[in-house]
């Protein structure tokens, strides 16, 4: 086994006994790095100087015995992080050459926790998107077939972690920009509860949705990385003053006693009958480990795409405003006038998709439709959150696919756009709903391809899908496999 | 057909806040351009607000000030729109649920009150500022402004005059000011103000259509536009035409409005609820926090001045139009004791040579217990009326008291009598004829005998005294 392909608390154990180096770690990734990325490209921007400098002092660290669980360790962020002096784009063209003033929170604790960082991942722009096709910088391959899709938003992120170009990484999670492309790269991903993780320094794409989570090859890594950056943060006022409790605490507790909420509105016709089938013997494991699965109902579930797709465009128009070629980022240059230059930056900065989402959620928030849409919207999304904290009065968690299907062929959906916001059906009610999931890998379908489970859990109740997502990793007996690069 | 005039009013206040609403950064003027900023009110990419609590207590004083009502849950909403110096695309301000509801403030015009409801106040923040360079096509933006915390008030349209605009204006200015949470300063901008403007048939109930006004930097452009905006849409309807709704700019030099925009190029802001900003909570406690730290406000200030101090109702206005120069008097009133003594001399003298030096209260070079000294000195006689006019001035271009002054130029009244009896016995004996004629009925040269003695005391006499040994000793001899 080569370094680059551990895991976090593996590599931990030899930093502590001092086998291996911060060092030696770094190399292996990067070495890794350039003898696959060439087919992957999950990276937009590569911080290898930086890294081996930060990798130099984590080991003067460890020499001097000041090592936490992330000292040394190579992480990738996706490029919607802000990184003080490395340009972060969000995968457009208007902020191609944007280099932030500050570090992003999370970027921060994982500074301060010891964490080297890589390099920034690719991503859909603005993070639109289930596919990771929509970047300015090209598209990012899925490393178990290099003819199909990643997933996305973050599908550098998940590409990254499963291709062991770095050990893990961290994404956004929207509508299930973190869970989708975790699950159809065989990664652990998380998307925290809104206000877990402090969003100072994301990019906003829809800001009453988005949460920043952890990419991960186990569930332990997950609950590690999720001790670094989980916490209130002064700086952003819809973070939540509540203590974080230590997720690795959650690991190897069983689930014996438990009831696991299988909503019926999610196995319906449409679901690959190899996903249903990986379901069905997730079930199964669950069940061999003491815990009840039993039927619940989430009735407003056919209601979340509709919802969600006026809310984070509306909320993305007003978002994306500031990039106006005024202060930073690409302008066109050759306008007449401030109008023209507007108009000009923004056809020529933005891609497709997110011209379309901006041009959806300027109409919904237009005097004359705000009632209709938004309004209308926002209060569905209270009966979806309300559909939740009833079926968590009935269970401890719920499981369903991450995705409908595994991952699709390059170019599969891009003209379709329907079918491509229909690849995050069972993720969105998260965010609308504010609750934590996680995507645990759950087998691979005849061709190879991983299938993700997905579990969600009530408010601030990421303890409880570290405890379940454990207990089933550990008992499930896959196959390990690696991508075959 | 006479027209009645319906005016409706929305004033923006910059809030004396140390720092800007949604971040760190000093609220300070006159720095170098953008020297006041970070990621936060520049609107970087992934920046959030945090709100300044100070902002919430301050437009509560306003709110409570002007009796309206304080919402227990209100929200931040996104106003969108496109401009330069406008750096998130958005400004960050209140709509559908406002800090506080349903006020009023009190007029006075010729002698009678007037309610004028205040329909809502807000907190937003302020946009950057434009600076255009004259030689090259080049536009720059300084963001020192930017999240400069403001309150928006809006009146009801209640107003039916020029006259009544003004004056609903100058009381809001009045009460910002007494509160200390904004400096009033109408032509920097920290206190501005449009107008919505209509008119209608006297007894007709539907509104016209109206014109909103804006640009009008002063008092006096306030009720020059809305006179000017008044006539012109009383000419339009007299003359058979129509008002068009729009915006008009107020040209101070040309004395007249000009059209900005129409309805039709109306922005649609697309308001909805700020995402990255939470409910604000105000409960009861808060609230009455906040009333304890409430200064008396200006009117009643007036009322109990005239009640208190026995002074007149224009002069308690005068005294009352400034927190400072009402405190200032208080303090001349309770020291020296004699209030109406001391309204006079501030009325008088004190605004004079202030006025004469465009300085204000705060730079007066004569300290209240001074002044109270000098009034002092007065009614106990040791110095004249007259001898203390030449005092005062000393006393105001010098800064000493009215002792030292007194002691320096030896200018102590003179009131021994023996000092006095001889003074007089000295002009009574220099003027025999004229004792002659008193004696023999001519009262009326009584005055000139006081004038000698005054003549020979070089003014240091004190009068009463001289008046009452001067009978005696005339009648006596
Ligand atoms: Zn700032």
């Amino acid at each position: 086994m080569e370094l680059n392909q551990l895991t976090i608390h593996e590599l931990h154990e030899l930093i502590t006994k001092r086998e291996v180096s911060s060092t030696q770690i770094v190399q292996s990734v990067f070495k890794r790095i350039e003898t696959v990325e060439k087919d992957i490209h999950s990276y937009v921007t590569l911080m290898k100087e930086r890294a081996f400098a930060a990798a130099a002092d984590a080991d003067k660290r460890i020499r001097e015995g000041d090592i936490t669980p992330m000292t040394g360790i190579p992480v990738a962020l996706k490029d919607v992080l802000c990184t003080k002096g490395i340009r972060t784009t969000c995968g457009s063209r208007i902020l191609h050459n944007y280099i932030p003033p500050y570090d992003a929170t999370v970027v921060e604790k994982l500074k301060a926790a010891g964490a080297v960082f890589t390099g920034k991942v690719n991503m859909d722009e603005f993070a639109m998107g289930s596919s990771t096709e929509t970047s300015c910088f090209g598209i990012t391959r899925n490393p178990w077939d290099l003819k199909r899709i990643p997933g996305g938003s973050s599908g550098g992120s998940a590409a990254a972690v499963a291709a062991d170009e770095c050990i893990a990484s961290l994404g956004s999670d929207t509508g299930g920009s973190i869970r989708q492309p975790a699950a159809l790269c065989g990664v652990v991903g998380m998307k925290p509860t809104y206000g877990r993780v402090s969003r100072f320094g994301l990019v906003a794409f829809a800001s009453s949705l988005d949460q920043i989570g952890p990419f991960t090859k186990d569930v332990e890594d997950c609950a590690i990385m999720m001790n670094v950056i989980a916490g209130y943060d002064s700086r952003d006022s819809t973070s939540v003053p509540l203590d974080v409790p230590d997720y690795t605490a959650f690991l190897s507790r069983g689930i014996d006693g438990w009831t696991v909420g299988i909503p019926r509105e999610y196995f319906i016709e449409g679901i690959d009958p190899e996903v249903m089938e990986a379901m069905k013997s997730t079930i199964a494991v669950i069940e061999g480990l003491g815990a009840k699965c039993v039927e619940i109902s989430l009735p407003h579930t056919g209601y979340c795409l509709a919802v969600y797709y006026i809310i984070a465009p509306a909320e993305a128009s007003s978002n994306l405003a500031r990039y106006d070629g005024v202060k930073y980022g690409f302008r066109a240059g050759d306008g007449r006038d401030l109008l023209e230059m507007y108009k000009k930056t923004r056809s020529a900065g933005f891609g497709a998709e997110v011209k379309r989402r901006i041009m959806i959620g300027t109409y919904a928030l237009s005097s004359g439709y705000y009632d209709a849409y938004y309004k209308k919207a926002s209060q569905v999304r209270g009966l979806i959150k309300g559909d939740f904290e009833k079926a968590f009065t009935q269970c401890d968690v719920i499981l369903t696919p991450t995705s409908p299907t595994p991952a699709f062929t390059i170019g599969e959906k891009m003209d379709d756009p329907l079918q491509m916001y229909l690849s995050d059906i069972f993720t969105i009610s998260a965010n609308l709903a504010g609750i934590p999931g996680i995507s645990v890998p759950c087998g691979f379908t005849r061709r190879g391809l991983p299938i993700g489970a997905q579990f969600l859990a009530g408010h601030f109740e990421e303890g409880k899908l570290i405890q379940m997502a454990s207990a089933y990793e550990k008992n499930a007996n896959l196959e390990k496999r690696r991508p075959n690069l | 057909m006479e027209y009645e005039p319906i005016i409706g009013l929305e004033v923006h206040a910059q809030l004396l806040t140390k720092s800007k609403i949604f971040c760190g950064c000093s609220t300070q003027f006159g720095v170098e351009p953008n020297s006041h900023t970070c990621p936060v009110c520049m609107g970087m990419p992934g920046v959030l607000p945090v709100l300044n609590k100070k902002v919430v207590e301050y437009t509560m004083k306003m709110a409570l000030a002007t009796h309206c009502r304080i919402n227990e849950v209100c929200n931040f909403a996104r106003k969108n729109y496109f401009y330069p110096d406008l750096p998130k695309g958005y400004q960050i301000s209140q709509y559908a649920s406002p800090l506080a509801e349903h006020g009023y403030v009190d007029i006075e015009l010729n002698g009678g009150r007037k309610k004028i409801g205040i329909t809502r106040i807000h907190m937003e923040e302020d946009a950057g500022k434009l600076l255009h360079d004259e030689h090259t096509p080049s536009s720059y933006v300084d963001m020192n402004r930017t999240g400069v915390p403001l309150i928006e008030i809006v009146s009801e349209p209640d107003m039916r005059s020029a006259e009544e605009a003004t004056a609903y204006l100058k009381r809001l200015h009045e009460i910002l000011v007494y509160l200390e949470i904004c400096d009033g300063n109408m032509e920097e901008g920290s206190f501005r103000c449009d107008a919505n403007v209509s008119i209608r048939l006297k007894g007709e109930t539907a509104f016209g259509t109206r014109t909103e006004l804006k640009n009008m930097n002063s008092f006096r452009n306030v009720q020059r536009a809305l006179e000017y905006e008044i006539r012109r849409q009383e000419y339009l309807l007299a003359s058979g035409g129509e008002v068009v709704q729009e915006t008009k700019l107020w040209d101070d030099a040309q004395g007249a409005t000009y059209s900005m925009r129409g309805k039709e190029e109306a922005h649609d802001y697309r308001y909805f609820p700020d995402p990255d900003l939470v409910p604000v909570v105000i409960d009861g406690r808060w609230i009455e926090e906040v009333r304890e730290t409430l200064p008396e406000l200006p009117l009643e200030k007036r009322e109990r001045f005239i009640q208190e101090y026995q002074i007149p109702p224009y002069d308690a206005g005068v005294l009352t139009s400034s927190r400072v120069l009402a405190d200032y008097f208080e303090e001349v009133a309770k020291l020296s004791g004699k209030p109406k003594a001391a309204s006079n001399w501030i009325m008088g003298e004190i605004l004079r040579f202030l006025n004469e030096e465009k300085r204000d209260i705060t730079s007066c070079p004569i300290l209240p217990q001074s002044l109270s000294e000098l009034i002092q000195l007065i009614e106990d006689g040791t110095i004249s009326g007259k001898m203390a006019k030449d005092i005062f001035e000393d006393m105001y271009t010098t800064g000493k008291g009215p002792q030292q002054i007194i002691e320096e130029k030896g200018l102590v009244q003179i009131t021994d009598e023996e000092i006095l009896k001889k003074a007089i016995e000295e002009v009574l004996a220099a003027n025999p004829v004229q004792a002659e004629q008193y004696r023999g009925g001519k009262e009326k040269i009584f005055g000139y005998f006081v004038g000698q003695v005054m003549k020979v005391t070089r003014g240091k006499a004190n009068p009463a005294l001289v008046n009452d040994l001067l009978k005696k000793m005339l009648a006596g001899s």
